[in-house]
């Protein structure tokens, strides 16, 4: 199962901290996974459709938007950090 | 061998505590170099709370504080952010890099203060006294500071 991750004010505006689902059909990378979100509509809509608002991690590593996708995989989507 | 610790945790930390820890046992430091951030107040704020991603959080600390061991070559670093709700005055983040000499020292101090800004997986949302509450904006400057390093390098 794919678990997705999200944070700060993403979770706030989805109203969710993450979910576990099947890696959907034709997911190959983080991008296929940002055109799925968006195609939900509502808060996912606005939010995926802009992706230079997110930063991605998978398996708790930094990734770039054209990263590979495979199923088991945890992907957490959320603001540039701003701790320290 | 350098030794590193690397802790997230709600709990207040000690600095004299943890200075301790990282000298016992050892006759090669010559000096200790020391950060702490603490809530700063202005504007109304009242507080800050800290969120972070468990594991992914600690994993890029650990790399952080690895890369700064290497690259100044520290016999020891601590690194220990708290999370949850600090109020104005409360301290957020401790680093420690102790060394040979003090130049090590104060640049392997900057340089972790520096990635862990930008690079540790934690968000600040800012908590007024008016009861309004928004997430904190990340700096250009912020950036720019790190990027003078180079790369992470581990």
């Amino acid at each position: 199962m794919l678990r997705i991750l999200y944070f700060a004010w993403l979770r706030d505006q989805l109203g969710c901290p993450g979910e576990t689902l099947p890696l959907p059909q034709g997911v190959r990378s983080v991008q296929d996974l940002i055109d799925r979100l968006r195609a939900r509509g509502g808060a996912y809509g606005e939010i995926f459709a802009r992706p230079e608002l997110i930063r991605v991690a998978v398996n708790h590593s930094f990734a770039t938007i054209d990263a590979p996708v495979a199923a088991n995989d945890e992907i957490a989507f959320f603001p540039p950090v701003t701790g320290g | 061998m350098s030794c590193v610790t690397v802790r997230v945790q709600a709990e207040a930390f000690d600095v004299t505590h943890e200075t301790a820890l990282l000298l016992r046992g050892r006759e090669d430091v010559g000096g200790v170099g020391a950060f702490t951030g603490i809530v700063r107040g202005g504007g109304g704020l009242v507080a800050l709370e800290l969120e972070h991603y468990p594991g992914m959080t600690e994993s890029m600390m650990r790399q952080i504080a690895e890369s700064a061991c290497t690259r100044f070559g520290l016999t020891g670093c601590t690194v220990i952010h708290r999370v949850g709700r600090l109020e104005v005055g409360m301290p957020i983040v401790l680093v420690l890099c102790a060394a040979a000499h003090r130049k090590a020292a104060l640049d392997g101090t900057e340089f972790m203060m520096d990635w862990l800004k930008t690079s540790a997986p934690f968000w600040k949302r800012e908590e007024f006294s008016n009861g309004r509450s928004e997430w904190v904006q990340p700096r250009a400057q912020d950036d720019a500071a790190t990027a003078r390093w180079g790369t992470l390098g581990t």
